[in-house]
This record gives C-alpha cells, sequence and structure tokens, in this order.
C-alpha cells in the first residue's frame, strides 16, 4: 500500500523506525499547544492606533473603509456608496443575525435577499468576523451565516465589521476562533473553510503588472462599526513605539 | 510532462535569440525585484522570520511522518479523505477515478505545479474530462498548449501582444471590433469566459500550499479568487499535495506565511488565503460535498536523509529564480521541465533523474544570489555543486571536460608544477592580450567566450606570485 510504502521510506531515510511513544506525546502536546512564534512589532499597539493601522492597510491593498458610529448607521453608508458607485440598491445579504438586525427599513430603496450568492448577484453585504491590523485582512469563517460564495462571486463585496473586532496578529485571529467556534462534525473548532481576505481581486499575470478585479470582487468595501470606545480615534498622543513578542521554544529541544 | 533538459544548451540558445522572449524577461523582472525589496525593507523582522521559518521546516521534516499520519486523522475527523499516492501514476489514477465517479465532465483548476508535475491535464483529457485551467496565467497557457515558464507567474514569458493575439485567434465569437487597448480588456474578457465554466463545472482541482497537522486543512494563496471558486463551487473538492507541504499548527502556518507573499510577489500577505477543513457541513450553504486529498511522495521521500534533503522546506516563493541571473536571460522553458530556476536544477535532478539533467545544476554561475534571498535559507548552490560532484562521478560530464578537469587535478596536486604552468600561461596570456581590456575569443577555449570576455591579466603575475610579493613587503 502506498500509505506504508511512503512511511516506511521517510522513517528509512530518517534512520529509525516510527517514532517512540514518549517523542510522539511530545509532538502531541507541540499540536494540543500550537506554541507562537515571533510575531512582528508593527501591530503591537494601542487600540486607537491598531484600528486606525487596519484601516490603513485596507486602504493600502486598494479596499475602501467607511466608519460609523453604531449598526444602526450602517444602512445609510451602504445606501450612500452603492449610489457613490453607480450600482444598484440590490444586493445579497449573509443570513447572519447580526445582519438582520440591523434597522433596514431605514432605507426602503435598498433590496436584498439573505442567502448564499449566485452567479447573477451584483453586490454582497457580508459580516465581517475578524480583522487583522498587520496586514488589513478580513477574516471569513464559514458557517449557515457566512457563506463562502459572497466573497467570491459578486463584482462589488461590501463588509460589516465591528471595530471590538479588530486584532492585530493572526495569531490572535486564531485565538479568538478557537475561543468561539465549535464544529459539530469533526468536534474541532475549524470550520469547513476560513478565507483571510486582503482587498479586493487582482492578476499580475499580464506582464506582471497589476490589475484589479480578477476573478473575485472587483471593489471591497469595509463599513466600519465603532463599538468599542477603547477604539475611537484620538488626538495624536505620545504612543511607545511596538515592540515584537518573541516566541516561546516551538517544541523541546527545538 | 516530457523533459527536454538535456538539450539545456540548445533551449537556452533558442531563448537567447528570441526578441519577445528577451523583451518579457526584462519587462517582468525588474517588478519582482523592486516590490520584494520593498516588502522586505517594511518588515524589520525578516531575518529572524527566515531561521524561524527554516527550524520549523527542520523540525516538520524530522517527524514527518508523524505529521502526516496526524494530519490524516484530522482530515478523516473533518469529513475528508486522504488518498496516499506513491508514485505519479498513482495520483494520476486516483484523481481520474474521483472524477469518474463524480460524473465529471468539466473540471475547473487552480494553479497547481504538482498538477504539473503529474501531468493531470493530459490524463484527464485521454478520458474524455475536460480540464479548464482558470488562473489567468494559466488559461492562456492551456489555450497555447504550453507549460508554465515560471512556478508563480505561468506566463512570465509573454507579451501583451501576445495574449490579444491568442484571444483573437481562440476564443471564435470574438468580434472583430472589440478592442483590448489595455491589460484590463484582456482580464475582462478572460473572467467572462470563464465565469461559466465555475458555474459548470463538477470537480474542482487545487494544489495546496500547506497542509496543516493541527487541523486537517489545506491552504492556497491567490491573489484571483481563481482557486477559491474552484473549491467552492463544484460538488467535489480534489486538492493535490505533495508529502512536505505540512506543517503541525496554524502559528507556523502563519509565520510561514509571512514569508511567502513578501518573497514572491512583494505583497505583504496575498489576497485570499483560504484554509479547508473537510466537507460541507450541515447547515452551510455552499462549499463541495466531498472533500478528497490526494497526497504525493513521487520521488520525495527518498531525498530525506540525503544531501538534499533541505530542499524539501521549499515553499514555491519563485524569489530564487527572479533573482537568478542565469533564469533572467534564458527563461523557464529552457529548463525543460516543471521547475526552472536554481530550486529547478536542484529539485528536477531529485525527481527525475541526473542522467537526463546533468546539464541543470551546470547552469548557473554560483553568484549565491538565490541562497541570499530564499526565505527558507535553502543552501541552493551548495546542493548543486553536489549534484556536479554526483554527476562526475557517475561520469555523465562530456569527454572534453574530463580531460580537462583530470589536467587540473594532476596539476593542482602537484603545488610546484602549479605554480609554474600559471606562470607561463598567465605570461602568455599578458603577452597575447597586451593593449586589449578582454579577449572576444581564444583558441580552444570558445566554449567560455562564445558566452562572455575573458579579461586580459594584469601585470603582476599569478596570484601566488602577487600574494608572496605583498608579505615580503609588509614584513620588509
Ligand atoms: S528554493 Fe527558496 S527561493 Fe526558491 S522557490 Fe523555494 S523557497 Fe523560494
Amino acid at each position: 500500500m502506498s500509505k506504508d510504502a511512503i512511511l516506511g521510506a521517510i522513517r528509512r531515510g530518517l534512520k529509525r523506525g516510527p517514532l517512540p511513544a514518549d517523542q510522539a506525546a511530545m509532538l502531541q502536546g507541540r499540536l494540543a499547544t500550537h506554541p507562537r512564534h515571533l510575531i512582528p512589532a508593527r501591530s503591537r499597539l494601542p487600540r486607537p492606533q491598531q484600528v486606525a493601522l487596519f484601516v490603513r492597510n485596507v486602504e493600502k491593498e486598494f479596499g475602501t473603509v467607511e466608519r460609523v458610529p453604531d449598526l444602526a448607521a450602517v444602512p445609510a453608508a451602504v445606501a450612500d456608496y452603492l449610489a457613490a458607485q453607480n450600482l444598484p440598491s440590490r444586493f445579497v445579504m449573509a443570513p447572519h443575525a447580526e445582519l438582520a438586525g440591523i434597522p433596514w427599513k431605514d432605507r426602503p430603496l435598498l433590496e436584498f435577499e439573505a442567502r448564499r450568492a449566485e452567479g447573477s448577484d451584483q453586490v454582497s453585504l457580508q459580516h465581517g468576523y475578524a480583522g487583522i491590523a498587520e496586514t488589513g485582512t478580513l477574516m471569513f469563517p464559514s458557517e449557515a451565516g457566512r457563506p463562502v460564495t459572497l466573497n467570491l462571486l459578486p463584482e462589488t463585496e461590501i463588509v460589516v465589521l465591528r471595530a471590538s473586532r479588530i486584532r492585530g496578529a493572526y495569531e490572535e485571529a486564531w485565538d479568538l476562533l478557537r475561543a468561539e467556534s465549535q464544529d459539530t462534525r469533526s468536534g474541532g473548532f475549524m470550520p469547513r473553510n476560513v478565507m483571510l481576505v486582503t482587498g479586493p481581486s487582482r492578476s499580475a499575470d499580464i506582464e506582471q503588472t497589476l490589475e484589479l478585479g480578477a476573478h473575485g470582487p472587483r471593489r471591497l468595501h469595509v463599513v466600519l462599526v465603532d463599538d468599542d470606545p477603547a477604539a475611537l480615534p484620538m488626538a495624536d498622543a505620545d504612543v511607545a513605539p511596538p515592540v515584537s513578542v518573541p516566541g516561546g521554544p516551538a517544541a523541546p529541544g527545538d | 510532462m516530457h523533459v527536454t533538459s538535456p538539450a539545456f544548451k540548445e533551449n537556452a540558445a533558442r531563448a537567447l535569440a528570441n526578441p519577445g522572449l528577451q523583451k518579457a524577461l526584462g519587462t517582468a523582472k525588474g517588478a519582482f525585484l523592486a516590490r520584494r525589496a520593498a516588502a522586505v525593507a517594511a518588515l524589520p523582522e525578516f531575518e529572524r522570520l527566515r531561521e524561524i521559518g527554516r527550524d520549523i521546516k527542520n523540525h516538520t521534516l524530522a517527524n514527518l511522518d508523524f505529521y502526516l499520519e496526524a494530519y490524516e486523522a484530522k482530515v478523516k475527523a473533518a469529513g475528508g479523505q486522504v488518498h496516499w499516492c506513491s508514485t505519479a501514476d498513482d495520483a494520476r489514477a486516483t484523481v481520474l477515478a474521483i472524477c469518474r465517479r463524480a460524473g465529471a465532465r468539466t473540471v475547473t483548476k487552480g494553479k497547481s505545479m504538482i498538477s504539473e508535475e503529474l501531468g493531470i491535464n493530459q490524463h484527464l483529457e485521454a478520458h474524455g474530462i475536460r480540464p479548464v485551467e482558470t488562473d489567468l496565467g494559466e488559461y492562456i497557457l492551456q489555450l497555447r498548449q504550453e507549460a508554465p515558464s515560471h512556478i508563480i507567474a505561468p506566463a512570465f514569458h509573454l507579451n501583451r501582444e501576445d495574449w490579444e493575439a491568442d484571444f483573437r485567434r481562440l476564443h471564435t465569437d470574438l468580434p472583430a471590433d472589440r478592442v483590448f487597448a489595455e491589460r484590463r480588456d484582456i482580464m475582462t474578457e478572460a473572467r467572462g469566459k470563464l465565469r461559466g465554466s465555475f458555474l459548470a463545472a463538477d470537480v474542482g482541482i487545487t494544489g495546496a500550499n500547506f497542509l496543516i497537522a493541527e487541523t486537517g486543512s489545506s491552504v492556497i494563496v491567490t491573489n484571483e479568487g481563481n482557486g477559491d471558486l474552484t473549491q467552492t463551487l463544484p460538488r467535489v473538492h480534489i486538492a493535490l499535495a505533495s508529502i512536505e507541504k505540512v506543517v503541525p499548527t496554524l502559528e507556523d502556518a502563519t509565520s510561514l506565511l509571512r514569508l511567502l507573499a513578501r518573497s514572491a510577489t512583494g505583497q505583504d500577505f496575498s489576497v485570499y488565503t483560504t484554509f479547508s477543513t473537510g466537507a460541507r457541513r450541515e447547515a452551510d450553504l455552499d462549499g463541495p460535498e466531498e472533500y478528497h486529498v490526494v497526497l504525493i511522495d513521487n520521488g520525495r521521500s527518498n531525498m530525506i536523509g540525503t544531501d538534499f534533503q533541505e530542499m524539501l522546506r521549499c515553499i514555491r516563493c519563485a524569489a530564487c529564480m527572479n533573482h537568478c541571473p542565469v533564469y533572467g536571460v534564458v527563461g523557464g522553458h529552457a529548463y525543460g521541465w516543471v521547475y526552472p530556476g536554481p530550486m529547478g536544477s536542484v529539485l528536477t535532478p531529485s525527481l527525475v533523474g541526473i542522467e537526463k539533467t546533468a546539464l541543470l545544476p551546470n547552469a548557473s554561475t554560483f553568484c549565491g544570489r538565490c541562497e541570499s534571498v530564499c526565505p527558507m535559507k535553502i543552501p541552493l548552490p551548495k546542493m548543486m555543486r553536489h549534484w556536479r560532484e554526483r554527476e562526475f562521478e557517475r561520469h555523465l560530464t562530456p569527454a572534453g571536460i574530463r580531460g580537462n578537469l583530470g589536467a587540473w587535478a594532476f596539476l593542482a596536486r602537484r603545488p610546484g608544477l602549479y605554480r609554474l604552468a600559471t606562470r607561463a600561461a598567465i605570461g602568455a596570456l599578458g603577452l597575447l592580450g597586451r593593449g586589449k581590456g578582454a579577449f572576444r575569443s581564444l583558441p580552444l577555449a570558445g566554449g567560455w567566450t562564445g558566452g562572455r570576455d575573458l579579461p586580459v591579466p594584469e601585470p603582476g603575475g599569478t596570484f601566488m606570485a602577487r600574494h608572496a610579493k605583498t608579505r615580503r613587503q609588509r614584513h620588509a
């Protein structure tokens, strides 16, 4: 059988048999504790600067961001954005409880259906699970309320993200998922799909020159809901320069 | 894929004489170098992350059997299947069987170098299944029936005119007055054509940049979103991955991802970094109902415990070829198999045998730039030297070179004679070349002067003579 042949060849190369039980237990421990490595300094900032870094990085990657004070302000922000982009006021919305709770009837001209996306949808409104300031990245774990197709099929994706969900580094977003998510099928925390999205779709395949809007959305717009008083922009105070956090040893003896 | 590496010299000569290719190489290269340099400069921890990346992969390779089994258990728990395949034949048969069970007629594909290595497209076509490449660069190459010339930018060798000409020739429904004034027009045409395929496909095949033992996930990294459409829309998703792609945890993968995009395209992070774990969950509204991982060895396990084990750290970022002066003038096709540039010169002999590929480890100036930019700190020049030694030991070196090397070795073991011979040679060259800066051609050295000039020795004698003189002066 191929499996035995492959494992056998690996072990021959390593000049040993299957790992002894104590060493296997040590590696199981490394998997269970998943130690962090060095985390770059750039995102180790006080909350207001961290959120500002997220916004800057989304914009650097050709996304756009609008900050609004609360969820009640989302319909107006979405309506204005669609009008400004000359887009129809119809969209497919993630069937997520948080989005369903938004007072959409304030903007009766907005039409939407809560479902997965189809090829004919032009605009999607997605629920942002978390933001990662380090690179302006959005995290979208799949679930019934957050279908993957909304990130892919429409030409324009609008994401509603709460500022309290912005973290500095990827590792912190993984820990958020570990703490909150329970996958019924595997018993672990990983849903079927997790997309980390940094800006709108693009390609540089033609003469190594960047063009936006390859197969995924051409526009990525984040409506950032300022639900975190500690993260509100503040006047430039004295901020200590960020320092990187060294990781621990990944395994005993590493 | 058919191996044309034995014809490297002819391939390279043809490449140098191809003005279209030279133009494309010139345009493309500078962009990559500048973008990588800027991204690296903006992350002060980059050097330390390289060491961390190297250590993560070394740790994984030293325990590869353990991590592969741990990974498989997690995939199964998430409702996926792992198919272990020793050879390319096994892998092709496995992919075909899955496609047949799914009743597939059309298969969409995300960009995958291992798919090129296995020749998946040809195999599916031969059995009546239509594979559709969806990465923009791979798409035009499929139209042209060409192989990729670069591991992350498959159409590296094409100019915009080539794209337009091929679309006009092969998209027969295209109105004659359709303008392709801008790159965007080309992209829009491809996007429109491929939308139908994405929605119609029965199976989607992607590669994998990483496999994660902690969670049983496969990871793909793209900018276009084609890989995600490929693995999300069809009923069946097949991920092709070679055994060295596994890493222990999300934290390990995350650290490597910090290196990958910066080294590859000079982005801080690619647009889509996606983790797939098993089949669609009960409440999910989209995603594949079947999730298969085809886990491929195809020669890699034999590299473990050899001089070439470190090559298995490679994360396929392409920095080594982007910075390689040889790749920069001959392009990727000259290397004659799937993997070009320095990483290919080391990996290809390991996977297809040194007999057919002996010229590749010689396609190097040993300038060392590849190693200095490799995010995984792979000692590429050292490994190319290992291949050269083996090639020599196995008498694969042409007789002329062997004869000259033999004569040199005879002299090198006899220092007195060596000094005498070099003094005589350098004196003769100095006389011959007096008044010129360099030789454009030299008797018996056409192989050297065909591609470059040889500087005329400066007056002052051999290195040994000058060294001795300086020492005498210093001690005086
Ligand atoms: S050898 Fe190093 S530089 Fe080359 S592709 Fe692999 S990881 Fe990148």
